[in-house]
């Protein structure tokens, strides 16, 4: 018992060893220069540069595009997702594999792509010039980078509410419809609830990085709208202040652990 | 005589070109243990499925309680289904389980907290209200689908294979459970299984089913006693199937040997199938007896021995409390209210559709 427990320490050693460079030294680095000014001495002053007002637009916007992004993938996601675990003989598949094939491109060429479709003069405004309709400015707005979230960001939404839903027995909805239940109250009392788990962590996988992102707004936003993401990405590449970027990934850091606390409680409520 | 609450007419079905059901016609009757027995894919669960409204038959009509309900929807039938492996709610508790058909039809509280007490009770267990599913073994969990069935006051609880997941003693333990349960609530029970021996424990009334036809319906002693085909005797137990030649009314020739029987009416001469039960058999010694034959095999199952004679070309099966050593030469005596006597059917085909033509 003890030699076995030995072997499988040692096995563990690389990946420990991997967690504590990549993953603890940056995040004590991130700490470290969060709670630092330039001299070296302890100071909270990075992190209550969030309620200055130009910092906390930056996280309002952000929280409300995560929101909206989030919310559009759902509501396309959960009906897509009910057609393919009802086709249970049909192709789904197939179908499932086209909605996560874009997932082989290079996030930030597909991110790009859309910012030719947007462009003032994209293939967008080419298309709707030809058709004889007025030409529409797109790029450079929240819409835009709303647009790029949730087209990148889809497939995690897709993913695990498809499973949830697809290992929903027939006969547990047969058994609901048995009972009386119509369709549709089927679907609010059963089918729902039973997918519980997988909105969740589609909401997770899907809010999380929308919340974060600085690519898709920088691409597809311009400079124009600023979320809290390049904020803290300006900090580090541009003014170079370590300090306040830091600071500001901290307070981020503090919402996504509160996001995750929150699913991870309404996830053992249901399966209480 | 009770009357009919169920009727099927005419019903085929077929999935992707492939017949399930061909021209089924049935009748249940009210207050009756009625079981659908067969071996899987020979239609039992589909007609199951049909009367559920699970399934639309391609032709033919459901009537019950004298109503056409072939088009009407799951939820707007009287009736209600255990289904195999349970099927609970997962994320609700046994009472919110239970309660779930009544709080759809806007039951008030206190009824509904009666209904779930009394279907506890029912089912023996009590306490359990706030127990999660998975948290039941599957004797339990089968027991609380059955109580979420009832509490609903279904004329007819259809039962799918319920007891296929439980082990040999659950299993038997569950079949008085069930006797017992349908005693007291005094409906119809449709039940399927592939199990001959749960059919016969529990039924009034057996259905015997192959390749989508009705082979025999009828009591489970006349289904045992009196198969009227060679599939219903080789599914329902063990029996010698033996081919042989009705010389006259009430005598027969098996492999050689003329037997006393009780059937009449085949004809003269006719070749015809016999099935003789194996603890029908009686090793007598053999001078008494026109038919001998050498033990070959024997094993000890606890209840009887299970004997192989081999008389007249043929391998008998027998059951006997009394041994024969391997070897020994015995001769075989059959009471001739034991031999019963079957049409041969001319080919397979035919012995599939002789029952419904």
């Amino acid at each position: 018992m003890y030699k076995k427990g030995k072997t499988s320490r040692l096995m563990a050693s690389p990946y420990l060893a991997w967690a504590f460079i990549f993953i603890l030294v940056p995040l004590g680095m991130i700490f470290y220069y969060g709670f630092t000014n330039e001299a070296g001495s302890f100071t909270l002053q990075n992190i209550s540069y969030i309620i200055q007002p130009a910092y906390f637009k930056s996280l309002l916007l952000a929280f409300e595009l995560g929101i909206v992004s989030t919310v559009v993938c759902f509501l396309l996601a959960y009906p897509l997702c009910m057609i393919l675990a009802d086709m249970k003989l049909g192709h789904h598949e197939f179908i499932l594999t086209l909605f996560i094939l874009p997932m082989w491109m290079n996030f930030l060429l597909r991110t790009l792509t859309w910012m030719t479709l947007l462009e003032r003069k994209g293939v967008l405004n080419d298309i709707l010039s030809v058709l004889h309709l007025p030409p529409v400015y797109i790029i450079n707005t929240p819409a835009a980078i709303v647009i790029g979230m949730v087209y990148n960001f889809l497939p995690f939404m897709i993913l695990p509410i498809y499973n949830s839903l697809s290992k929903i027995d027939d006969n547990v909805i047969n058994a609901a419809r048995d009972l009386g239940a119509s369709s549709f109250q089927t679907f609010l009392r059963v089918t729902l609830p039973l997918s519980v788990p997988g909105i969740i962590s589609g909401i997770t996988m899907v809010f999380i990085p929308a919340l974060t992102t600085f690519a898709i707004s920088s691409m597809l936003g311009g400079s124009k709208v600023l979320l809290i993401g390049n904020v803290i990405e300006q900090e580090f590449t541009v003014a170079y202040d370590w300090h306040l970027g830091s600071g500001l990934s901290i307070i981020l850091m503090i919402f996504i652990l509160a996001n995750m606390i929150v699913s991870a409680i309404a996830d053992r409520k249901e399966n209480l | 005589m009770s009357k009919d609450l169920i009727l099927l007419e005419h019903i085929s079905k077929s999935y992707d070109g492939q017949m399930i059901l061909d021209d089924l016609n049935l009748s249940i009757h009210e207050n009756s243990f009625v079981t659908l027995l067969g071996p899987s894919g020979c239609g039992k669960t589909t007609t199951l499925r049909i009367l559920g409204g699970f399934e639309k038959p391609d032709k033919g009509n459901v009537i019950f309680d004298g109503q056409n309900i072939t088009e009407l929807a799951p939820n707007k039938r009287m009736l209600n289904t255990v289904f195999q492996k349970y099927a609970l709610f997962t994320h609700l508790d046994i009472a919110e389980n239970i309660a779930f058909g009544l709080k759809i039809k806007n039951k008030t509280q206190s009824y509904i907290n009666d209904k779930i007490k009394y279907a506890l009770k029912l089912v023996n267990l009590e306490g359990f209200e706030h127990r999660m599913p998975d948290s039941l073994s599957g004797g339990q969990q089968q027991r609380i689908a059955i109580a979420r069935a009832i509490v609903n006051e279904p004329k007819v609880l259809l039962l799918d294979e319920p007891l296929g997941a439980l082990d040999l003693k659950l299993r038997q333990d569950m079949q008085y459970e069930l006797i017992r349960l349908k005693n007291e609530l005094g409906i119809t029970f449709l039940y399927v299984t592939h199990d001959q021996e749960e059919a016969l424990t529990m039924s009034d009334h057996i259905v015997v089913m192959n390749q989508g036809y009705i082979q025999q319906e009828g009591s489970p002693e006349k289904i045992y006693n009196e198969p009227e085909n060679a599939f219903v005797a080789d599914f329902i137990g063990d029996s010698n199937i033996i081919p042989a030649t009705m010389v006259c009314d009430e005598l027969v020739d098996i492999l050689g040997a003329k037997f006393a029987c009780v059937d009449k009416d085949f004809g003269v001469n006719k070749p015809v199938d016999v099935v003789i039960r194996p603890e029908d058999v009686e090793l007598v010694r053999p001078e008494n007896c026109s038919l001998c034959g050498v033990v070959t095999h024997i094993i000890f199952k606890g209840v009887h021995y299970e004997m192989t004679v081999e008389a007249g070309g043929f391998e008998w099966l027998v059951h006997s409390t009394r041994m024969s050593a391997p070897g020994t030469t015995v001769g075989i005596s059959v009471d001739p209210f034991n031999i019963q006597i079957m049409n041969r059917p001319a080919s397979e085909d035919e012995e599939a559709i002789s029952e419904n033509v």
